[in-house]
């Protein structure tokens, strides 16, 4: 099955290049943006069927390696 | 004295750390490729800058999960002393020797100039040659320095005496929490730094502020030599 991992950081975290995304918006004429976050999206294929245990496994990756715990949230969308 | 560094691929102060390494101790050290899964009886071990694994995921994240580190790990739990430089710094926060992250400047920008230190906590064997609320310039080269922890945490940091370089309040390269530059373990074995002090040795190149590490280091190690 596919797996797909969002990386995001936490609330209050300042996140400088979402700013500056959101800044370039702005002088391109884009009216009405507000807050800009970044993040990084991981696309997984996995062997495993069962997306209970697809799932565990994802959230063991995140918390090991796909994210930094102590700044970034994750959150795991199954496919399939 | 055994010292050694450790080598990853995209590392690139390696060398400058063996020569600073060399110059103070007198004895060259290991050059440990990131693959060894296992490192001699150790003094010192340094992690040097560049861009482990080219940065990829985040600074030190790749860095953090190889072999090599898993002995690093080891040998720090043993006490052996442990200097993270730059992408070392990263690589110690990211294996959770260390505390808190280094995020990308606040700025955005690579910032790669002297700054301004003030030493903070010399209660360590990394600080020895160093006087509390001294000032030293030594540079920095890097785009992901802009340490972050919790409030808790940098409380705890400061409390303990474990903040052993704050970049000098006019100075802060890179949005640093509390101007933090550079940090030690619990147990005051393992510290991170962004500075660069093995690239100020030499009165020729970038001054020498950054040589009372590796003297301090020296002095700190003989006794442990002698005794045991």
């Amino acid at each position: 099955m596919k797996a797909k991992v969002h990386v995001t950081l936490k609330a209050g975290v300042l996140d400088p290049q979402g700013k500056a995304i959101g800044h370039a918006l702005e002088s391109l004429g884009f009216e009405g943006v507000g807050d800009v976050r970044q993040g990084k999206f991981i696309e997984l294929d996995l062997d495993e069927t069962d997306p209970d245990k697809a799932r565990a496994r994802i959230g063991e990756m995140c918390e090991k390696l796909l994210a930094n715990t102590v700044i970034e949230n994750y959150s795991i969308d199954l496919e399939g | 004295m055994k010292t050694a560094v450790i080598v990853f691929p995209g590392s690139n102060c390696d060398r400058d750390a063996a020569v600073a390494l060399e110059a103070a101790f007198g004895t060259r050290p290991a050059m440990v490729w990131h693959r060894d899964n296992e490192l001699p009886d150790l003094d010192l071990i340094l992690l040097p800058g560049g861009f482990s694994y080219g940065d990829y995921l985040r600074s030190g994240a790749m860095a953090s999960q190889s072999p090599v580190l898993r002995a690093v790990k080891e040998q720090a739990d043993k006490g052996v002393l442990v200097l993270g430089i730059c992408n070392g710094f990263q690589v110690l926060t990211e294996s959770g020797l260390l505390p808190g992250v280094l995020m990308r400047n606040a700025n955005l920008k690579f910032v790669c100039r002297d700054v301004d230190l003030v030493v903070d906590s010399t209660a360590s064997p990394f600080m020895r040659g160093y006087a509390t609320g001294q000032q030293v310039t030594v540079p920095v080269a890097h785009h992901d320095g802009n340490y972050f922890a919790d409030d808790a945490t940098l409380n705890r940091l400061e409390g303990d005496g474990r903040v052993a370089f704050r970049y000098a309040a006019h100075d802060n390269p890179n949005g640093s929490a509390r101007d933090i530059a550079g940090i030690l373990n619990e147990r005051g074995n393992v510290l991170g730094m962004m500075p660069h002090p093995e690239r100020a040795v030499d009165p020729k190149l970038c001054g020498i502020d950054g040589k009372a590490m590796f003297t301090g280091l020296v002095e700190a190690l003989v006794p442990t030599i002698m005794e045991g």
